[in-house]
């Protein structure tokens, strides 16, 4: 399909843009002018309009069809949600308004919303308060390894470490990298989950801390969770929860009952706001009572009066690390949705988010090899070792569950199993539509034993057939210039 | 329950099927884990919801004529902008990891990346990131990683709210962050000048800048240049309209909001940053890149590529710790630019300085209103002083209808009486010459 540069006319325009109406035009000395207008393409509205719409058919979404993308929890995203976020009063509001004198009092329902889902993230996870300011989840890591820095600074702690399991998503290491850390990874036990003995063997008093997921990326539940948050306290090291996995028992366990004392979340994850192609996202960060004066400035604050305020004075905080509040119009459709949920909503989130994932796991499991048989949560990951074996690798497998109208599942993650397959239907599908993939499941399993290469050759239906990375990255072309 | 499709009857088949009993399903939770009834307020319908955040929306004040800026504008948003952003295909798929079904979100990156080279004169451009704060702090490790060197001098007439944000990151890093007091508005030379040396990896200013004062880096970037430092420039890109862009000046790393680009203000997100530099730092730029590719038909194709420089594969080594982009705005500012074009895009630029320069006359002809610069070339936001103090004339303006601009006192000392005044095309000759007049009436 051409680019959109491609489709340039000269002459063409795609808006009408208001005559001036003010008698000045102003001639700016030349030399601070750029020298031809920028090649912005000159198309006509529905030149823009049928560019856009073709390359959204060159897209698969949720809408579209089952996305089990393990570990990114892809479910539906309500409609309801996005309608709230286009209402004029949430959508056109600037966000200086509230640091003008009486701007506090013009911006009411925006703080409330800012405040009541703090206080239901709160409830949620069991922490002691939040800031909304991160922009993603690994936005929120990093907020919250600044205020494991900042609370050992002010202890008057000597701390170098943090420690983070083999099974981590990417992010944990390089976020704690980032904050200043150095990272030494925990090995997974064989049963998949952190082991505790060699927590026990890497512990001392230069360990900042511990990143946990918990479900893990196996979608196990570590049932020492606890253990390891006291070890670590034991230390005075913080114990962070990675939230990326709280769909699995949302509603049921609260982080904080664990011994958590950090937690962030990823709202286009557990609360359904959309992942936008890769954003944007909103990465809320709960604290419990000891580290609640190092969250990030502002923070809403409810008056006596009732009334709403953004509080800035705030002298063991880490400071701003976003512009204003947060991604507001994410934590917005957050907040709706949970407010349709209530307590009920929420556990029934978790208990079907787990059946599904078990039902998937244990329909498969004669058919792909499972490294870890046990009860899992909201993802299973397979191995697929067996059809590799036939070469059929978990690459192929994924392109033929393309063709068979299906998103495959997460792919070669958690790195501690070879050819993975990770797949989390979350809550949201239906027994037909599971049942629907353990058939094309099935189905790709036995054609990788009798006819491989019907795997190997796929995808047949899509607009374009497997690309070459390695050209990509070699012949780097990332852009096309005038 | 909302949102979840099986019914009693299809979840106990599928527990019968698989041999489970409902209590199964959590057996692997230690029982103490599991926690009673949270105390959270009772379902609300979507008809409920609904009312209950339109009566929140309409307590608050959208209606104030908007003359605030600080970096974060009121422009026109065409209506195709929404209708094309809002289509679900795109809104609902994740990260393009399967290169095949995300044609649509990997070539609308690769042409938003296009877009920001050709907007800013720069050589490549990454999938974006969250916002222009954060964008220049990743500019700023990128610069530190490039030459090898820990100290940062940034003018003070950058965008203040990017500077706190960087002091908090940097906080416990080993990095020397220099701020220079900015000379008459513009990006202060001597001073910058005295702290550049071989140890400076990159001197970070903005275009226009806080003030709305119009620069040139030209001579800066040679100046860092000859020290072997790198030039980082924040910049407006409605602005590049018109404005020489970093690429013609000289900068290393061009970053910026992109939310004038047709996002909506939102309360302060999501926006957009963006981030572009020369072809030599291309591996040491963070987040996502998409390139382009052939499959073995020779059909050309979109793909994520040179990863190795993220976190997923380098995991405490990435060069960022960023593993996703805000593609739904890259998204956003392209559809805006695709619509506006070469002609639109430079008149937008353009009525916004006309019409800033419009309000400057007026509002300096008010008895007692002065420019705080001396005669400088600003684009379309500019710092008045007052008689009085500007909070308070404010805060006495919002009374009559106007969000007539920020109070400089909140960033900067000894500007308790000064105003900064952001004029966008929106506003119209009317509304500029109501706010004069009620200007004038209040002090």
């Amino acid at each position: 399909m051409k680019l959109v540069f491609e489709k340039s006319v000269p002459g063409r325009r795609g808006l009408t843009i208001s005559k001036s109406d003010v008698s000045t035009s102003i001639n700016l000395k030349a030399d601070l002018l750029r020298d031809k207008p920028a090649e912005l393409p000159e198309l006509s509205e529905l030149d823009v309009v049928r560019h856009f719409t073709e390359l959204s058919r060159r897209n698969f979404g949720v809408d579209t069809n089952f996305y089990p993308l393990g570990s990114c929890t892809m479910k539906y995203n309500p409609k309801v949600a996005e309608r709230i976020a286009a209402y004029p009063g949430f959508a056109h509001l600037h966000p200086l308004i509230p640091q003008l004198r009486i701007g506090g009092i013009l911006t009411q329902g925006a703080l409330q919303v800012l405040y009541e889902t703090d206080l239901l993230l709160r409830e949620i996870c069991g922490m002691a308060g939040f800031t909304m300011q991160p922009m993603a989840g690994a936005h929120g890591e990093l907020t919250g390894i600044m205020m494991m820095a900042a609370y050992h600074k002010d202890r008057g702690n000597k701390k170098t470490t943090v420690l983070i399991p083999d099974s981590a998503h990417g992010t944990n290491p390089a976020s704690a990298a980032i904050a200043g850390y150095v990272v030494k990874a925990v090995p997974s036990d064989d049963n998949g989950l952190m082991d505790l003995a060699k927590v026990k063997k890497m512990l001392n008093d230069e360990v900042a801390g511990v990143m946990l997921t918990c479900p893990n990326t196996l979608g196990l539940f570590n049932p020492h969770v606890r253990e390891i948050c006291d070890l670590i306290h034991s230390v005075d090291g913080l114990a962070y929860y990675d939230g990326a996995n709280l769909n699995a028992i949302v509603g049921k366990v609260r982080p904080g009952d664990l011994g958590f004392d950090i937690v962030h979340l990823n709202l286009h994850k557990t609360f359904a706001t959309p992942h936008g192609g890769g954003g944007p996202g909103a990465g809320p960060v709960g604290v419990v009572e000891k580290l609640v004066d190092f969250l990030p400035v502002s923070i809403v604050v409810k008056r006596e009066d009732g009334t709403y305020a953004l509080e800035y004075k705030r002298p063991k905080s880490i400071g701003y690390i976003a512009p204003f509040y947060g991604n507001f119009g994410i934590i917005l459709r957050a907040y709706v949705y949970m407010l349709m949920q209530g307590d009920e909503g929420l556990k029934r989130i978790a208990e079907n988010a787990v059946l599904n994932a078990n039902y998937i796991k244990e329909k498969l499991k004669p058919h792909y090899d499972l490294p870890h048989p046990q009860t899992c949560k909201h993802e299973c990951v397979f191995s697929a070792t067996r059809q590799a074996a036939k070469g059929v690798h978990g690459i192929d497998i994924a392109k033929a569950i393309i063709d068979a109208g299906f998103h495959p599942p997460t792919m070669y993650f958690p790195m501690i199993v070879k050819e993975a397959l990770m797949i989390e239907p979350t809550e949201c599908e239906s027994k037909e539509t599971l049942d629907a993939f353990i058939e094309t499941m099935i189905d790709i399993a036995k054609r990788a034993q009798t006819d491989p290469e019907s795997v190997t050759d796929c995808p047949k239906t899509t607009p374009v057939g497997r690309l070459d990375e390695t050209k990509a990255a070699r012949e780097l072309n990332i852009a096309s210039l005038a | 329950m909302p949102y979840i499709s099986n019914t009693d009857e299809q979840r106990a088949a599928m527990l019968a099927e698989i041999g489970m009993t409902p209590d199964d399903l959590f057996a692997d939770v230690p029982k103490e884990f599991l926690c009673g009834k949270l105390d959270l307020p009772e379902a609300r319908s979507e008809q409920q919801v609904r009312d209950h955040l339109a009566e929140l929306a309409g307590k608050n004040h959208i209606h104030l004529t908007c003359f605030l800026g600080g970096g974060f504008y009121d422009h026109f948003i065409p209506s195709a902008v929404y209708a094309l952003t809002s289509r679900s295909e795109f809104y609902t798929a994740y990260t393009p990891y399967q290169p095949e079904v995300s044609q649509g979100t990997l070539q609308a990156i690769y042409e938003y990346q296009s877009m920001i080279c050709r907007l800013t004169e720069m050589d490549v451009s990454n999938a974006s990131l969250y916002d222009g704060g954060t964008a220049l702090y990743e500019a700023m490790m990128m610069a530190l990683s490039a030459t090898g060197r820990n100290k940062i001098i940034i003018d003070d007439s950058v965008n203040p709210i990017y500077r706190v944000m960087i002091q908090s990151y940097t906080r416990n890093l080993k990095i020397e962050l220099i701020e220079t007091q900015n000379e008459d508005g513009l990006a202060n030379r001597e001073a910058i000048g005295k702290q550049l040396d071989d140890k400076t990896a990159a001197i970070i200013v903005q275009n226009p800048n806080f003030f709305g004062c119009i620069d040139d880096f030209t001579d800066l970037s040679e100046m860092a240049h000859k020290k072997g430092a790198l030039v980082i420039s924040s910049v407006y890109p409605i602005s590049l309209g018109i404005l020489k862009t970093p690429g013609a000046m000289g900068v290393d790393i061009a970053t910026g909001e992109g939310q004038s680009l047709g996002m909506p203000m939102s309360f302060g997100g999501p926006y957009l940053g963006f981030i572009a530099t020369r072809k030599p730092l291309v591996r040491k730029m963070p987040g996502r890149i998409v390139g382009q590719t052939m499959d073995a038909q020779g059909r050309c194709g979109f793909v994520l590529t040179l990863q190795a420089r993220e976190q997923h594969i380098r995991r405490d080594k990435a060069t960022s710790n960023i593993c996703s982009n805000e593609a739904l705005c890259a998204l956003t500012a392209l559809v805006y630019m695709s619509l506006l074009g070469k002609e639109g895009l430079r008149e937008v630029a353009q009525l916004c300085a006309d019409k800033a320069s419009y309000a400057y006359q007026k509002l300096t002809s008010i008895p007692g209103v002065t420019p705080h610069f001396r005669a400088k070339w600003v684009f379309n936001e500019m710092v008045l002083d007052l008689p009085c103090d500007a909070a308070d004339v404010i805060g006495r303006l919002i009374e009559k209808g106007f969000a007539a601009g920020f109070p400089l006192s909140r960033y900067y000392k000894g500007m308790e009486n000064s105003i900064l005044v952001a004029v966008t095309e929106k506003r119209t000759k009317q509304q500029i010459g109501m706010l004069a007049e009620a200007l004038e009436a209040v002090l």
